[in-house]
């Protein structure tokens, strides 16, 4: 979250131009569940990176992982949904 | 030789929507996006033709609506084109949303208005109230006397508006037929001349979301990102930011004027007013457009017979030049302001709104009255400006102001 | 046309989301993942554009952009103005040696609203004249950043705020207007229905809608979750049932031509698997009120509407 003073009229970029990337505002306290990826059952088709809404999985191909980047998902659950798997379970949040 | 040909300057009869197209053709600008209607249609055609004669460099987009062109300009100009546009009247007013957008996104674009009257009812010929209802907007209004200030006027504004101490769209008035369809003298720079003198575009810094310093448009390379969603937190600092570029521009307006007067010989006042026999003058009338030259005949008729009368006129009406004007008025007795419009329910037109408001403080025992006239093209007489100086007179005479807004050339 | 890009999905997953996280589109909102999509099938330097509208207020929260490339809105009527001011200012630029890129592709993106209602004009112009760009219209069916309201897009017998469910107008009484076909009547070189459930086929489409010279539509439907009352999860299921009923077809049309795309050519050639539109309406809340008794002979009408449209379409990509 943003919590730096705000800048004054002289400070920021005219016409409105944006200087924040919106990767530095997190999303993911939004979730109540949380997409738990079984690495076993997974055979990296990567359709969940794909349906992601907010970019929230990546496949890391060095090491052949879906990497799930809580800072941003939102716990919709469409990974889950899409997976042809059943490699990602909804786990409510706080709970193993 | 005179001082015109010295300068390799020429003389051509155009009339004021020719001399606005002729000078855009001049202008080396890079997309052209309008509509037609009356009376600024002649400059689309007139430009249209250079583009079909492969006389200009311009992409020009006749587009389905004025909205559409006024944003074409507003996107190219972010892309880093120079841009210009023209319209009138109902085009104006469709354009309303976009004008606050252009010059909320800090886009230098021109544009001219062949001042009109607004519907309903229609009418086609001059009013100011196109353009008066958009002084709010963000845009710098220019309003030229004559075609001859037309045409110099649409090549300055590109300087102005393009400066980076400025960066805001411009709109050059002339009055509907009065200048737009009547032919007059007017004197044009060579093409290389005006072509330096405007020059390219430059890009002042930002910083964007990657945390660089990149240039103010949109590039693949250094990506921005213009018009966001600006709620509380920062909508009101990009306000004040606008309202400062207005109030940078004075000055900015005057140097480019100055700089103009070098290459062309030709001076309007400082840029921002003119004044006419005012030095000595007692009474003062106050109008924009061509109207003044009507005022000047009277001025000299007066002043033949010994009234101490002046004139001035505001070219620039924003941002208003509250300080030459209090400068230009401070011996006055009695000022009659004209206002080409009406502000329904207001206390006065919106010109007279503005400077005696200006004047409250530096003038107070100035008389300041207000005449509203000209409304749907409606000819203003050297005998209705002369009778407006009698009234002056009789205010001065018994220090009692009758009527502070009257209708003038109106029948009863 | 260029030759056929082909790609794995693993080099897709490679990309760079240009579309970027951080975001505040709702949780499971579809036409997020339509914006992510479009991007990764870009093909090189791109210039985008937004209408009003959902994606542009939730993508560029100021300070905040989630624009990794060049971006600009306006208005809410004109995205296709935008993309025409763009693309023209390009290519002046270009010609006259001032941009440094051999092509710059122009991206604008409108929903419904700012589509088939108050940005026709601005579309249709735009594509008259011919510019070069592909405007995506992400059709979440209402406009949704105003609190979902009815659009043009809207199908029959959906519940809005405007359009509610009452006791005596069950939703929305009209139809859904046929915007892709109103595209094609432009004689435009390319125009294409897409669903972000295949995704192989949408990535396809908008690189071939920037492959192609002059302009390009292309249409995806685009679940919202928070104005169709429907689970979050189930955005892209919905979005792909909307094909397996024939409700929203996939097709394209080049050059005026019609043809059905894989995933409804299925349904053409084994009309055994089409689904009925009661197991479409059935996950969606805005739908609820059509399974009352009282109101259950929409639910007929609107299967009669959906087949009436297929048939035209088969007519029209030359099916049996
Ligand atoms: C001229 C104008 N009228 C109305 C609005 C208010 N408005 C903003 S977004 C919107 C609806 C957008 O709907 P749609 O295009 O379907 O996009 P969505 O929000 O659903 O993604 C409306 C009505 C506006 N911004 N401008
Ligand atoms: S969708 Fe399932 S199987 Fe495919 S990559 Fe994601 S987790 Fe693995
Ligand atoms: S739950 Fe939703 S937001 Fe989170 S990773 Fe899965 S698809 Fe993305
Ligand atoms: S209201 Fe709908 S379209 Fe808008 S952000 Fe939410 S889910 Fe997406
Ligand atoms: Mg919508």
């Amino acid at each position: 979250m943003n919590t730096e003073k705000k800048k004054g009229w002289k400070e920021i970029p005219m016409a409105g131009v944006c200087w924040v990337p919106s990767t530095s505002y997190l999303t993911g306290d939004w979730k109540i569940y949380r997409p738990v990826w079984d690495s076993e059952k997974c055979t990296r088709c990567v359709l969940c990176h794909l349906y992601c809404p907010d970019g929230a999985i990546t496949w890391k191909a060095k090491t052949n992982e879906m990497i799930f980047n809580y800072d941003y998902c939102k716990g919709c659950g469409i990974c889950e949904a899409e997976c042809p798997t059943n490699a990602i379970s909804m786990k409510l949040e706080g709970e193993p | 030789m005179t001082a015109i040909q010295q300068k390799g300057q020429k003389v051509i009869a155009l009339n004021g929507d020719e001399a606005v197209a002729y000078a855009v053709k001049q202008c080396d600008v890079d997309v052209v996006a309008a509509y037609p209607i009356t009376p600024q249609t002649i400059i689309v055609e007139k430009f249209s033709e250079y583009v079909h004669d492969g006389e200009v460099d311009t992409e020009f987009i006749c587009t389905e609506s004025e909205h559409s062109a006024l944003t074409c300009c507003l996107t190219a100009a972010a892309v880093g084109a120079r841009t210009f546009t023209a319209t009138a009247s109902a085009g104006l007013a469709l354009m309303h949303e976009i004008l606050y957008v252009t010059s909320g996104c800090r886009a230098p674009v021109v544009m001219a208005v062949a001042n009109r009257a607004l519907s309903a009812p229609i009418n086609i010929h001059c009013d100011h109230s196109d353009s008066m209802v958009e002084r709010d907007s963000g845009w710098i209004q220019v309003y030229a006397e004559n075609n001859q200030e037309v045409y110099d006027s649409i090549i300055q504004a590109f300087r102005i508006a393009e400066h980076a101490e400025v960066l805001l769209p411009i709109l050059v008035g002339l009055d509907g037929f009065f200048l737009s369809h009547t032919l007059e003298n007017v004197c044009v720079l060579p093409d290389e001349v005006v072509r330096n003198f405007v020059s390219q575009r430059q890009f002042p810094l930002v910083k964007n979301h990657e945390g660089k310093l990149v240039p103010f448009k949109l590039d693949p390379e250094n990506p921005i990102t213009i018009g966001p969603l600006d709620l509380q937190d920062y909508y009101f600092e990009h306000k004040r930011q606008q309202e400062e570029a207005m109030q940078r521009a004075p000055e900015i307006i005057k140097k480019i004027h100055e700089e103009y007067a070098e290459i062309s010989g030709r001076r309007y006042g400082n840029g921002l007013v003119e004044t006419y026999r005012l030095e000595d003058a007692e009474l003062a009338t106050i109008c924009l457009g061509s109207t003044a030259g009507t005022v000047k005949t009277v001025v000299d008729e007066l002043r033949a017979k010994g009234v101490r009368a002046g004139l001035l006129r505001i070219r620039a009406f924003r941002p208003l030049p509250v300080q030459d004007i209090i400068e230009a008025l401070r011996n006055v007795k009695a000022i009659a302001v004209m206002d080409r419009s009406c502000s329904f329910g207001g206390y006065g037109g919106p010109v007279f709104h503005e400077i005696r408001h200006a004047l409250y403080d530096s003038n107070p025992h100035t008389h300041t009255v207000n005449y509203i006239y000209g409304l749907g093209g409606r000819d203003m007489s050297q005998h209705m400006i002369l009778k407006i100086y009698q009234d002056l007179e009789m205010i001065i005479k018994t220090g009692r102001t009758e009527h502070l807004v009257q209708f003038v050339g109106l029948r009863e | 046309m260029a030759s056929e890009w082909k790609f794995t999905a693993k080099e897709i997953a490679e990309r760079p989301d240009l579309f970027m996280s951080g975001h505040r589109a709702c949780a499971g909102c579809a036409p997020a993942t339509v914006h992510r999509l479009v991007l990764k099938a870009t093909r090189g330097p791109t210039i985008a554009t937004n209408a009003t509208g959902c994606m542009e207020v939730t993508s560029t929260i100021y300070p905040f952009t989630a624009w990794k490339i060049p971006w600009i809105h306006t208005a809410f009527e004109n995205a296709a103005a935008n993309a025409s001011g763009i693309e023209a200012a390009l290519k002046i630029l270009r010609k006259k040696g001032r941009l440094e890129y051999e092509h710059v592709d122009v991206i604008a993106f409108g929903g419904d609203g700012g589509t088939f209602d108050i940005g026709i004009q601005a579309l249709s112009g735009a594509v008259e004249r011919g510019h070069d760009f592909l405007y995506v219209l992400y059709d979440n069916e209402a406009y949704m950043n105003t609190g979902i309201q009815r659009s043009g897009g809207t199908p029959l017998g959906a519940w809005t705020t405007t359009s509610p469910a009452g006791r005596k107008i069950p939703g929305k009484p009209q139809l859904k207007k046929p915007i892709a076909d109103i595209m094609v009547a432009h004689e435009m070189p390319y125009v294409a229905t897409a669903s972000p459930a295949f995704w192989i086929d949408l990535i396809k489409k908008v690189r071939r809608g920037l492959e192609v010279e002059g302009p390009a539509f292309l249409h995806v439907i685009a679940p919202c979750p928070r104005g169709w009352r429907s689970d979050p999860s189930k955005s892209i299921e919905i979005s792909r049932i909307a094909v397996e009923t024939c409700i929203f077809p996939l097709w394209e049309a080049i050059d005026g031509e019609y043809n059905l795309s894989a995933p409804s050519k299925l349904m053409a050639l084994r009309p055994e698997r089409k689904k009925t539109v009661k197991e479409y309406l059935k996950m969606q809340g805005r739908f609820r009120h059509l399974f009352k008794p009282e109101f259950e002979h929409l639910t007929g009408k609107i299967q009669e509407t959906v087949d009436r449209r297929w048939q035209k379409l088969l007519k029209r990509c030359n099916m049996p």
